[in-house]
């Protein structure tokens, strides 16, 4: 019998790739062990083996394939038999962007950006151009633009430099700029922590990646006590103008150790600040103006968005405002609030709504301290009923904290109770269907616009 | 029983790039900084040890009293029976080059840096002309100004952020060279030993100075350590390490005088081991139980570091009467910082909000 050689998933959070290269043809023998293609993904190239011994049958998708989705059958290896050339005709060869459905269950499925009415951002004048960009890319770039304007940025954290980041972000700025300002540390969450708060307490100015947030858990002593702290402390003499960036919130089938939205932990500190953006160019200006910020600032990004692409101003100098809440689209009925991988999921939610008749307006805080609640105070003038959509827990959650504002500042404009649709109050679940039932998703959050709309 | 300090800069007896017959595998090191001196001051020199010696001994008893009668609340730990460390430590360094981080027992490193007394008192009393317009106390004093960068309550978080100043000495080049004070309590930290591993690796322009005043808390090192002599602690990190009469301030100058050699070198950190003593109790609230009144009077005679310079000044032909003036301008001094420190007026209610961002958003 043949085997099938499907497309593997090389990372928890990979849906295709590429095919770059075929590194065995039809009718050769193979080893278990042997190599036989390169895949790329957008992390890394990595070089796939062969599982089992047999001999090549069909090469069913071409090297130089894009988009190749998981679990597509890429070849067939004929066993013992040596029946390959028999082998039943592969599914229709991978196209760019062909809708193949992927056999295996699909991790967190990735809408296509639902981009409907967004409302302009003020920082982008009439008639910028705009370029297609993933979300790595763009805070690549931010970072990379800091760096070329500023000699004190430099970019220390696990595997930055060489390896080229664990999540490809800070890809090729080792080659741009050197090993004195891309700095590859040992596993020291703790130690490097308080090496980029001591560096910028002495002028510099730090961006310390962590892996993902979940390790700056043996760091936040550094995080809380030291960087936000201190400028207080010293009557405002000393500053710590340091970014902590990294990936945050659910991944993919990494189980509750790799999977914590820390965005309310550090939304209670008082000295930081704390910025989450969605899309790709709230990504770019908001990490450049964390850059420039002379406050410690705590950047929470998404494993699952990096690869998502969205239209980003072709601007010399793109710096969004710090604290600024963004309305990705008006509507009139109810206000869905939300911010990172949520605003996804709210957008999404809002799309669905609106086929039912309910004018969704969707609230990006962007920021989560300072948190914008004039923003979204603004809107639930206009529309009586506020859903916030978090991925995380839901006690003591930012949605928790907009529920609150909203009461104490907004009680006379709520024609419903505030409701929050998060994360279910349990550690991640590893098995997909209990992982995808703990998650945040669209379903819950139209069921939730419903109710407050009395639909 | 806690071990008497050593006795005067214990010398290690390799000498510098000496090779052995048949190195041994643990001995990796193959450069070694040479065995320290003591340091021998001009008279004016060893007149200056005394004053901010005896400024740090008498500020502390006075910050005692001042505690003692509600003024000065929280946490208050004093430096009393360490001063030679700080003082001879600060005395070699380089003003507006090399950079001093230390931990929460900092009135005396702020003293030994010229810092105005009038401002670290009023701190200490929480007071509106407080160092950190008393927003920060005992332990939390700052001057960038003086390149001394606190003052940090966290026990071992200074030796991680001492470590970034270190970097950033080396990032931009300006030749300083960062001191990290803390105890032998902060030594069994894990993330000493995180930032000796960063240290090494890229050289950094620092000098670790445990302060070995032989309790943490109430702890002794021999019941807290597996390696009791700490100097050794960086030697898996490939640190050298001197073991220091921190009892003595021309041992300690000696011993700095070395490690800067060696940092400024290139050669990367060093650890110096101060052996020392504190005579009070750990803060203001300890119970003294862990140690006999013995052992504290002991040490009182045997080897007070302001006794100690007191003996130099007289073998340098320093008369009674010119120690007893200095004595007086120190009381005066203090006395001054108390009575400032309680009549200054306590912050505005504004300042409650202020300094908690630096921007405005």
């Amino acid at each position: 019998m043949a085997i099938e050689i499907k497309m593997p998933a090389l990372s928890p959070t990979m849906e295709e790739g590429t095919l770059a290269k075929w590194l065995v043809k039809e009718g050769d023998e193979v080893k278990a062990g042997d190599l036989m293609a390169e895949i790329e993904t957008d992390k890394a190239t990595m070089e796939f083996e062969a599982v089992d011994e047999g001999v090549v049958g069909q090469i069913l998708v071409a090297e130089g394939t894009e988009n190749v989705k998981v679990g597509t059958v890429i070849a067939t290896l004929a066993g013992e038999g040596g029946d390959a050339v028999a082998a039943t005709p592969a599914p229709a060869p991978a196209e760019p962007a062909a809708e193949a459905p992927a056999p295996t269950p699909s991790p967190a499925p990735e809408k296509p950006a639902a981009a409907p009415v967004i409302a302009a951002d003020p920082a982008v004048p009439e008639g910028t151009e705009f370029v297609k960009m993933t979300v790595r890319e763009a805070l690549r770039d931010a970072m990379a633009e800091e760096m070329r304007s500023d000699e004190r940025v430099f970019v220390m954290g696990e595997e930055v430099a060489e390896y080229q980041g664990a999540y490809k972000v800070t890809q090729g700025l080792l080659q741009e700029f050197g090993d004195k300002r891309v700095i590859d540390t040992p596993i020291t969450e703790h130690g490097f922590a308080g090496v980029g708060v001591g560096a910028a307490m002495g002028g510099l100015r730090p961006v310390i990646e962590f892996m993902t947030f979940n390790f700056a858990m043996q760091a936040i002593d550094q995080i809380i006590n030291s960087a936000a702290k201190t400028n207080y402390m010293s009557g405002g003499q000393m500053r710590c103008p340091v970014v902590f960036r990294g990936p945050n919130g659910a991944a993919s089938r990494v189980g509750a150790q790799h999977s914590q939205n820390y965005g309310p932990w550090y939304a209670a500190v008082p000295g930081l600040i704390v910025i989450a953006p969605y899309d790709a160019a709230d990504a770019k200006g908001l990490l450049k103006a964390a850059i420039r910020c002379s406050d410690p600032v705590v950047f929470l990004e998404n494993e699952l968005v990096y690869g998502r692409t969205f239209e980003v101003p072709v601007l010399d100098d793109y710096v969004l405002p710090i604290g600024k809440a963004r309305i990705m689209r008006e509507g009139a009925d109810v206000t869905l609030v939300s911010y990172s991988i949520g605003v996804g999921v709210a957008l999404e939610a809002a799309e669905t709504l609106a086929g039912e008749g309910i004018d969704a307006e969707v609230i990006d805080l962007r920021t989560l301290r300072p948190l914008d609640t004039a923003t979204v105070l603004a809107s639930l003038r206009k529309t009586n009923r506020i859903v916030v959509v978090e991925e995380g827990w839901p006690q003591c959650s930012i949605a928790s904290e907009i529920a609150a504002v909203c009461m104490e500042q907004g009680f006379d404009d709520l024609d419903a109770p505030v409701l929050r649709v998060t994360n279910e109050d349990v550690p991640l679940p590893y098995a997909a269907n209990l992982e995808k039932a703990a998650l945040v998703d669209a379903t819950r959050v139209v069921e939730a616009a419903k109710k407050v709309c009395y639909h | 029983m806690a071990k008497a300090p050593a006795p005067r800069a214990a010398k290690k007896t390799t000498p510098a790039r000496r090779k052995s017959a048949s190195p041994s595998r643990a001995d990796h090191n193959s450069i070694k900084p040479d065995a320290p001196q003591d340091y021998e001051p001009s008279k004016d020199e060893l007149l200056e040890f005394y004053r901010q010696m005896l400024l740090i001994r008498r500020f502390e008893e006075k910050a005692g009293q001042l505690y003692g009668l509600g003024l000065i609340g929280g946490f208050c730990h004093l430096y009393i029976g360490q001063e030679a460390v700080a003082v001879g430590i600060q005395s070699a360094l380089t003003p507006g080059k090399d950079s001093v981080i230390t931990g929460y027992r900092d009135h005396g490193h702020m003293l030994a840096y010229g810092i105005d007394p009038n401002s670290i008192m009023a701190e200490l009393t929480g007071r509106a002309a407080g160092i950190s317009k008393g927003k920060g106390g005992s332990m939390h004093m700052f001057s960038v100004e003086h390149k001394f960068y606190g003052g940090h309550g966290i026990v071992g978080a200074q030796v991680s952020l001492g470590t970034g100043l270190g970097f950033a000495h080396k990032y931009n080049d300006d030749g300083g060279v960062c001191v990290a004070y803390f105890g032998d309590g902060a030594s069994n930290q894990g993330q000493v030993y995180e930032s000796f591993n960063m240290a090494e690796l890229w050289k950094l322009p620092i000098i670790f100075v445990i302060e070995n005043n032989q309790y943490a808390m109430g702890t002794s090192v021999n019941r807290s350590s597996a390696e009791d002599q700490l100097f050794r602690r960086g030697e898996s990190f490939r640190i050298p390490g001197l073991q220091v009469n921190g009892m003595d301030v021309l041992a300690v100058r000696g011993a700095t005088e070395e490690a800067l050699k060696w940092v400024r070198g290139g050669n990367g950190p060093i650890l110096l081991e101060m052996k020392t003593y504190r005579y009070r109790g750990h803060s203001m609230s300890d119970p003294a139980k862990y140690r006999s009144r013995e052992e504290v009077q002991a040490m009182r005679e045997k080897s007070d570091p302001i006794e100690g310079v007191k003996k130099y000044l007289e073998e340098a032909g320093v008369t009674a009467d010119e120690i007893k003036s200095i004595d007086q301008n120190i009381r005066k001094i203090v006395n001054e910082s108390a009575d400032f420190a309680e009549s200054a007026p306590e912050p505005e209610m504004s300042e409650l909000y202020t300094d908690v961002l630096v921007e405005k958003y």
